[in-house]
C-alpha cells in the first residue's frame, strides 16, 4: 500500500539542484546562438519630477561595443504599440484617473529611476559605460512627496489629476456614522505605516532571443506570471501570442513585486532581440530594484469607533489614503484588500470605508506580501486594542466578542472584495484559535511572567492579533498531466513559482491520486510553452488553483488508466487499483499492467520504436470494426482540467508575541512568537510552516526595521542593503511556535486555502500591542500609531511622555 | 576606448581556467559568465548580502567584492565545489535538504559556504555560535529559523569534521 504523501512532510525535490549549484535563475540563462548575448542597462532619471527637454546620445554612438541606443523617440519604429503607455493592469471604475508610465519617458519623469533611455552592449560593464555618456537635459519641477503633500496638492504629479488623486472609493454596510453616534463609547484613531518593499534577493531579469528561422520570439523573465507577460510582449511587439514564448526559470524570490508586468525591460530587451538578431540580456542590480521596482505599504488612516459596554462594535468608520506612487498599473488592489480585509474575523454592525489612492513622484506600489493587509489588520486591531483599554477589558475578551461565530459560516460580510466578488467568507473557527492561541503564548499566565521580569527590572509585554486572508483568488488555473510510455509523470501548470516548492506539493498531489512514487512524477511551473492558459502566482492562490487544478488533471488521466486497463485486464473498472504505478485487479495480484503499457495502448500506432510500442501497432491491437481512437476519445495518456472558483477561501490565524523593551535604550527584543494558522488542509506542512516563518521575518522587518527614507527632493536616501535595514537572523525570533488548525475549504476539491501570506499580516499590529503593553507602567498612555517603530522612535514616545508623567506627579 | 585585458588562471573547485578579462571584472562574474559557475549567486553587488560568497583558500570571502585579477593565487570553492567525491550531497547541502532551509534558493549558495568555513572553524557549535555563524548573509524567504536548524544539523553529519 502507498502512504499518503499529502498531508506529509515530503522533503523537496527541487532542493536537488539548489543545493549543488544548479538551480537555473534568469541571469543564469546563456543562450549561445551563434554569438554571445548582449546585455542591456538602462539610463534612470535622477531627478523626482521633471520635463525632459532634451537627450543627447551622441558620445555613445561611437563606444566600441555599444549596439543599441534608444529613447523613446525610437519606440514607435520599432514597434507601434511599444510608444503607447505601459497597461493599466486591473482597470477599475473608481480609477478616475490610471496612469501609467511609457517604456522609455516620454517628455516627463515622475520619480527617481524612472527609465529614460535603453543601451544594448557587449557586456554590462561597457553598456553601463555607455549609459554614463547620455546627457539628458531636465528641467526640474516640483516633487510631491509623502502622503501630506499629496493631500495638500500645492503641486501636481500628473498636470491632468486634480488634487493628486487617482481613485476614490467608497463602501459601506448599514449607516456607521449614526451608529457610532449613537454608540455609549466612541473613538478616534489616527495610524500610520510606512513604505516598505518585497525586497527579494534576486532582482528582476530578462533574457529574450529571436529566431530569425522560424520567426519566433523566446523570453526567459523572473515573473509571477509568464501568460500576463507573454500576452503584453505579444500586444506591444506587434506579435501574434503564437510567436512568443515566455519560461520563467527558477525565480529567487518575488513577495509580489515581480507580479507587475511588463516592466519597460520585459519589452525592451525582447523588441533589442528582435531588431539586433541576438540574443540579450537585461539584469537589474540592487540599486535600480529599489530605486525603479515597485513598493507597498504606505498608508494614513483615521478610525471612528462605536462600541457597546461588552466592546461590540456597533459602528466603523473608516477613512484612509493611499501612496500609489506616480503610476497605476496594477489599479486599486491594494487599497481595495486593506478597506475590505481590515475586519479580519469580526462582525460590525456597520461598517463604512473610504480611501483616497494618491499620486506622488515616488517609485510606484504594487502588492508586496500581504498586499493592504498588514496595514488592515494593524487599523483593526489597534482599534480593538483601544476599545479594550478604554473598557478596561482582557484584550482577548473584546476580540471574542466581535468574533463570526463557527455556524455562520459561510458568511458574508456585505462588501465587494479584490476579485469584483462578494467578501464571502467560506470556513473557520475564530474562538478556537483564540483558545488555541492563548494557550499557545501563555496568555493567562503572562501576568505573572510580568511581575516575575518587573522584580529583575526588565520591561515586558504582550501582544496578540487576528486576521483573515482571503486566498486563491480567481479567475483559474488549470494543469496538464501526461503519463508517457515509460510510466514516468509530467505535470504541467501555468503559474510560476518563486521559493514555494510547487515541484514538490504538486508532486504529492499527482502521485496520491495516481498512485505513482513521487520521484516517477515532474512539474513544471510558468513556461506558456507546456500550459498556455494560466493567470499567475499572487494572492497565496497557488495550492488553491493550481493545487485543484492538478488533482483534477490527476483524476482525469486515471479515469482513462483505469478505462484502458479495465479492457486490457478484462475487469470492471471497480475492481483496479493503482500502487506504485501498476494497475491490478484487487485481490488477484497476478492481473495487473504498468502504467507505462496502458500509456502505450492509449496511442495507437503505425510505427513501432521499441520493444513496447510493438505492442500499439496496428496488426497488434484494435478491433478492426472500429476506429483506431473512439470518436469522443483522444490518443494518448493525459488529463487536463482548470479549475475556477465563485469566490476566494479566506484562511485566518492568530498572531502573540512576548516582547521586552529596554528601560534606557529603547531596544525591543522578541522572547516568543507563536502562531496558530487555519489554512484549511495541509499539503505540506513543513513547507506550510517555511512560509510562516519567512512571513514572520518580513513582518518584524515592518515592524520594527523597513522602511523607505525619501527626502523632501524625492531621493530614495536608503536604496541599498547597507542602509534598508532587513531582518538578518539576529532580528528574528530565535524559534516561532506553530499550532494548525485545518477547516477544510468546502470550495475545491482538495479543501485548501492559501498560506504565502499569511506570516506578514499581522505581525504589526502584534508588535504595536506588545510594546506598548511593555511601556504601560512606566509610560501609561503611550500610543503605538505608527509602523514601523526604531528604538528611537520609542525613546521619543518616552520622552513626549515624561512632562505628561511630571505633571501628573506634581498633581498627585 | 579599449580596454586593457588580462590573461589570467583561476582555480575553481580543483580545476583550473584560463581566461581573459579586463581588470575591473568582478570576481563573482568571471565565475559565473566566463566560467559558467553560476551557482554562485549575486544579490547586491555591495557585499552586504552575502549570497556570492566563496571560499577563498577556504576562508568565506564575498567574490563581488573581489576582481578576477587579484584571485589568480588562490583556490577557490564555490557551491559546485561542495559535494561529496561520489557525488552525493555533502553535510551542510543535506542538512539544508532535511531542515527545509531553503526556499527560492537564492540566498543558499552563499550560506552553504558560510557554514562550510563556519563548522570547520567550529565543528561543534552551540545554539547561539550557530546564529552567529550565519549572521551576515541574508535570506528573504526562510526566515532563517530553519537555516540555524540546518547549521546544527550540519554539525551533527560530523560536517566540521
Ligand atoms: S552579492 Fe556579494 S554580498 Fe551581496
Ligand atoms: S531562500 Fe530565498 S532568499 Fe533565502
Amino acid at each position: 500500500m502507498t502512504t499518503k504523501l499529502v498531508g506529509a512532510k515530503v522533503q523537496r525535490v527541487e532542493d536537488q539542484r539548489f543545493l549543488r549549484g544548479q538551480g537555473r535563475y534568469v541571469d543564469d540563462i546563456d543562450v549561445h546562438a551563434g554569438t554571445p548575448t548582449l546585455h542591456a542597462a538602462v539610463l534612470r532619471s535622477p531627478h523626482a519630477h521633471a520635463r525632459v527637454r532634451d537627450i543627447d546620445v551622441e558620445a555613445v554612438l561611437d563606444v566600441e561595443g555599444v549596439h543599441a541606443v534608444w529613447t523613446y523617440q525610437d519606440l514607435a519604429d520599432l514597434s507601434v504599440n511599444l510608444a503607447d503607455p505601459l497597461p493599466l493592469l486591473i482597470p477599475h471604475p473608481a480609477l478616475t484617473h490610471g496612469r501609467t508610465q511609457y517604456a522609455l519617458a516620454k517628455d516627463e519623469v515622475n520619480y527617481v529611476g524612472e527609465a529614460v533611455a535603453f543601451v544594448v552592449a557587449d557586456d554590462r560593464y561597457l553598456a553601463e559605460d555607455a549609459v554614463d555618456r547620455i546627457r539628458v537635459d531636465y528641467e526640474p519641477l516640483p516633487p510631491v512627496v509623502g502622503i501630506d503633500a499629496a493631500r495638500a496638492a500645492e503641486h501636481l504629479v500628473h498636470e491632468d489629476v486634480p488634487g493628486n488623486v487617482g481613485a476614490r472609493l467608497e463602501q459601506e454596510v448599514g449607516d456607521a456614522r449614526a451608529a457610532i453616534a449613537d454608540a455609549p463609547h466612541r473613538l478616534s484613531l489616527d495610524l500610520t505605516v510606512e513604505r516598505s518593499a518585497s525586497t527579494p534577493l534576486e532582482g528582476r531579469g530578462v533574457v529574450a532571443r529571436w529566431d530569425p528561422d522560424i520567426g519566433r520570439l523566446q523570453v526567459w523573465t523572473s515573473t509571477q506570471t509568464s501568460t500576463g507577460v507573454r500576452a503584453a510582449v505579444a500586444v506591444k511587439l506587434g506579435l501574434d501570442l503564437g510567436q512568443v514564448d515566455v519560461i520563467t526559470p527558477d525565480v529567487g524570490g518575488g513577495f509580489g513585486v515581480k507580479i507587475n508586468h511588463p516592466w519597460p525591460e520585459e519589452l525592451l530587451v525582447p523588441a533589442a532581440a528582435r531588431a539586433l538578431g541576438r540574443t540579450v540580456k537585461f539584469t537589474e542590480d540592487r540599486r535600480e530594484h529599489f530605486i525603479s521596482a515597485a513598493h507597498e505599504r504606505g498608508q494614513v488612516h483615521h478610525v471612528e469607533v462605536g462600541f457597546d459596554d461588552d466592546g461590540r462594535l456597533l459602528g466603523l468608520d473608516v477613512t484612509f489614503w493611499h501612496d500609489h506612487g506616480a503610476y497605476t498599473p496594477y489599479g486599486l488592489i491594494v487599497p481595495i484588500i486593506t478597506s475590505t480585509q481590515l475586519l479580519g474575523p469580526y462582525k460590525p454592525q456597520s461598517y463604512r470605508v473610504v480611501f483616497e489612492s494618491l499620486y506622488t513622484n515616488t517609485v510606484m506600489v504594487t502588492p508586496y506580501r500581504g498586499a493592504g493587509r498588514p496595514q488592515g489588520c494593524f487599523v483593526m486591531e489597534r482599534t480593538m486594542d483601544a476599545i479594550a483599554a478604554h473598557l478596561h477589558k482582557d484584550r482577548t475578551e473584546v476580540r471574542a466578542t466581535n468574533f463570526i461565530q463557527p455556524d455562520e459560516f459561510p458568511y458574508d460580510q456585505g462588501l465587494v472584495f479584490q476579485d469584483g466578488r462578494e467578501l464571502e467568507y467560506d470556513s473557520g473557527d475564530y474562538p478556537r484559535s483564540l483558545e488555541m492561541i492563548k494557550r499557545l503564548v501563555g496568555w493567562d499566565e503572562f501576568e505573572a511572567f510580568r511581575a516575575e521580569m518587573a522584580a529583575e527590572g526588565r520591561r515586558v509585554g504582550i501582544g496578540l492579533a487576528c486576521y483573515v486572508e482571503g486566498t486563491g483568488v480567481g479567475p483559474y488555473e488549470g494543469a496538464h498531466v501526461h503519463i508517457e510510455t515509460t510510466g514516468k509523470v509530467k505535470v504541467a501548470t501555468g503559474l510560476t513559482t518563486q521559493g514555494q516548492g510547487h515541484a514538490t506539493v504538486f508532486a504529492q498531489l499527482v502521485a496520491d491520486e495516481l498512485g505513482v512514487p513521487m520521484t516517477d512524477v515532474e512539474v513544471v511551473t510558468g513556461d506558456t510553452r507546456r500550459m498556455p492558459y494560466a493567470v499567475g502566482t499572487f494572492a497565496s492562490r497557488s495550492a488553491v488553483m493550481s493545487g485543484s487544478a492538478v488533482h483534477l488533471a490527476a483524476k482525469r488521466a486515471k479515469e482513462k488508466v483505469l478505462r484502458i486497463a479495465s479492457d486490457a485486464l478484462e475487469a470492471d473498472v471497480d475492481d483496479l487499483e493503482i500502487v506504485e504505478g501498476v494497475v491490478s485487479v484487487k485481490g488477484s495480484p497476478g492481473a495487473s499492467i504498468d502504467l507505462g503499457t496502458v500509456a502505450v495502448l492509449s496511442n495507437p500506432l503505425r510505427y513501432a520504436f521499441d520493444e513496447k510500442s510493438r505492442a500499439a501497432t496496428q496488426f497488434t491491437v484494435g478491433d478492426p470494426g472500429k476506429p483506431p481512437v473512439a470518436e469522443d476519445d483522444e490518443p494518448g495518456l493525459e488529463g487536463k482540467d482548470f479549475y475556477s472558483p465563485e469566490r476566494s477561501t479566506f484562511a485566518s490565524g492568530m498572531h502573540a508575541v512576548i516582547v521586552e523593551t529596554d528601560p534606557d535604550t529603547a531596544e525591543v527584543r522578541i522572547l516568543k512568537y507563536a502562531v496558530v494558522h487555519d489554512c484549511g488542509n495541509l499539503i505540506n506542512p513543513m513547507i506550510v510552516e517555511g512560509q510562516i516563518h519567512g512571513g514572520i521575518a518580513q513582518g518584524v522587518g515592518g515592524a520594527l526595521y523597513e522602511r523607505m527614507a525619501y527626502d523632501e527632493h524625492g531621493q530614495l536616501l536608503n536604496a541599498s542593503f547597507m542602509d534598508f535595514l532587513m531582518p538578518y537572523v539576529t532580528e528574528v525570533p530565535d524559534t516561532i511556535e506553530i499550532d494548525h488548525l485545518e477547516t477544510p475549504s468546502p470550495l475545491n476539491p482538495i479543501g485548501v486555502k492559501g498560506a504565502g501570506e499569511a506570516g506578514v499580516i499581522p505581525s504589526a499590529a502584534v508588535f504595536a500591542a506588545a510594546i506598548e503593553d511593555a511601556e504601560a507602567h512606566d509610560h501609561p498612555g503611550l500610543a503605538i500609531t505608527g509602523m514601523p517603530i526604531s528604538p528611537s522612535e520609542l525613546f521619543a514616545l518616552r520622552q513626549a511622555q515624561e512632562p505628561l508623567l511630571k505633571q501628573h506627579e506634581e498633581d498627585a | 576606448m579599449t580596454e586593457e585585458l588580462h590573461e589570467i588562471r583561476l582555480h575553481v573547485n580543483g580545476t583550473s581556467y584560463a581566461l581573459t578579462v579586463p581588470g575591473r571584472r568582478l570576481l563573482s562574474d568571471a565565475l559565473r559568465h566566463d566560467l559558467g559557475l553560476t551557482g554562485t549567486h549575486v544579490g547586491c553587488e555591495h557585499g552586504v548580502c552575502g549570497a556570492c560568497t566563496i571560499l577563498v583558500d577556504g576562508a568565506p570571502m564575498r567574490s563581488c567584492l573581489m576582481f578576477a585579477v587579484s584571485a589568480v593565487d588562490a583556490e577557490l570553492t564555490t557551491v559546485e565545489g561542495l559535494a561529496d567525491a561520489d557525488g552525493s550531497l555533502g553535510p551542510v547541502q543535506q542538512a539544508f535538504l532535511e531542515c527545509h532551509g531553503l526556499q527560492c534558493g537564492f540566498c543558499t549558495p552563499g550560506f552553504l559556504t558560510t557554514i562550510t568555513a563556519g563548522l570547520r572553524d567550529n565543528p561543534r557549535p552551540t545554539h547561539a555560535e550557530a546564529r552567529e555563524m550565519v549572521a551576515g548573509n541574508l535570506c528573504r524567504c526562510t526566515g532563517y529559523q530553519n537555516i540555524v536548524k540546518a547549521v546544527e544539523r550540519a554539525a551533527e553529519l560530523g560536517a566540521g569534521r
